[in-house]
């Protein structure tokens, strides 16, 4: 898909991630949902398929999950730029959306969480930190499942039914919870039911 | 500015330069396929002894709680207590780097063949298992709920609360961490009141 991007887009961009970097609790991943209405649903910037691939070979590679994020950056960038075939134009688009996602993801919730630790260190008996830590605790579980359960369903193809994909992902949260299976056997099984038609 | 606390370390393994945490997070990035916690555990703490398993609980423990890749985090946090600003940074750079580099090599690979149908199924298989995956570290940490001061079926209500706000109303993150968030700190300052 080709889109245009103005660079007040691009200055949306970094403070939409500026932003949902400090919203990260627990990790970039549960900020996916709030990606996927901001980038596909109400900008339209990346399309629902280039959405869910960029967070499924971020899962698939080694490293950090929060490499996604600078993948869809790179999606966007590419689209910008009228796609893969759209020569060095469309690469340095990439390389810019890559940038734009990567820092405005990192860079709030790192400075906070080095000053954060070393002010927690020294007050970590007070009664707020306390409270903020268990308190958050509850959410911080709930806002993991709700992210398993859209990153689930944004993977469902057309023309198989729904019930596949529910099984599978079903199937591969009961092994993880209950078995210390390495995730890698259960990213290939997904791929060969993926690319056997069964999801 | 400096370490936070090299002082109190006195006789046991460390990083001996940034260029060490530099490449000793490169190298366990690298073998952290589906997530890099369970590495970090591995090398840091059993391995390298950089940190006791306690210390690791306790920085995890602040690590996802704050915002921000929890991994990431953790690199802030170890580098910082070896070698300040640098350490943090040299830790972050290596973890991020090397990954970096092989997640784009696959990206561009996959936009080649991302006509071919198979390879579609292949990746739309593996965002299923992804999302089964979070969605189960989510299950593995309620029982931990059961130690909270609001009480288990309290913060049951709370998950399942924050589930059907985030995936089933599609309400933006930021306005369920303010107002659900918000309610359970208040509650909790109020039920550990000394």
């Amino acid at each position: 898909m080709t889109i245009v991007m103005h660079w007040h887009d691009w200055l949306a961009l970094f403070g939409q991630y500026l932003l949902l970097s400090l919203l990260s609790i627990s990790g970039a991943i549960t900020t996916v949902p709030d990606m996927q209405r901001y980038l596909v649903v109400q900008n339209g910037w990346l399309s629902g398929t280039q959405f869910t691939s960029s967070v499924a070979i971020a899962q698939a590679a080694p490293g950090p999950n929060v490499l996604f994020v600078g993948l869809m950056g790179w999606n966007v960038g590419l689209n910008a730029g009228g796609g893969i075939d759209g020569g060095i134009h469309a690469w340095l688009l990439g390389f810019l959306g890559l940038a734009i996602t990567m820092v405005g993801i990192l860079l709030p919730s790192t400075t906070l969480t080095y000053f954060a630790t070393r002010w927690g260190h020294r007050n970590r008996a007070r009664r707020d930190v306390r409270a903020f830590k268990q308190g958050m605790a509850p959410v911080v579980v709930g806002l993991l499942i709700a992210t398993g359960w859209v990153l689930a369903a944004g993977n469902r193809a057309p023309d198989t039914p729904p019930w596949h994909l529910w099984l599978v992902a079903g199937a591969a949260a009961l092994v993880v919870w209950r078995t210390r299976i390495h995730l890698l056997w259960l990213l290939g099984a997904g791929a060969a039911l993926g690319a056997a038609g069964f999801v | 500015m400096q370490p936070a606390v090299s002082d109190s370390l006195p006789d046991r393994p460390r990083p001996s330069s940034t260029a060490d945490l530099f490449l000793s997070f490169t190298v366990l990035a690298l073998q952290g396929f589906g997530g890099v916690l369970a590495v970090v555990q591995r090398e840091i703490v059993e391995k390298k002894r950089w940190l006791t398993p306690d210390e690791f609980i306790e920085d995890w423990a602040v690590a996802q709680v704050l915002p921000g890749p929890n991994v990431v985090n953790l690199a802030v946090m170890i580098g910082d207590r070896y070698f300040g600003l640098r350490g943090a940074a040299a830790a972050v750079a290596g973890l991020l780097s090397a990954p970096l580099v092989v997640v784009m090599v696959l990206a561009v690979l996959y936009t080649y063949f991302a006509g071919d149908p198979r390879v579609a199924g292949a990746l739309r298989g593996m965002g299923a298992i992804a999302g089964g995956i979070i969605a189960a570290t989510g299950f593995k940490l309620v029982p931990q709920l059961r130690k909270n001061p609001l009480g288990f079926p309290l913060c049951l209500g709370l998950v399942a609360l924050v589930f059907g706000a985030i995936a089933l109303a599609r309400i933006p993150l930021g306005w369920v961490l303010l107002t659900v968030g918000a309610a359970a700190c208040i509650q909790t300052w109020r039920k550990i009141a000394p």
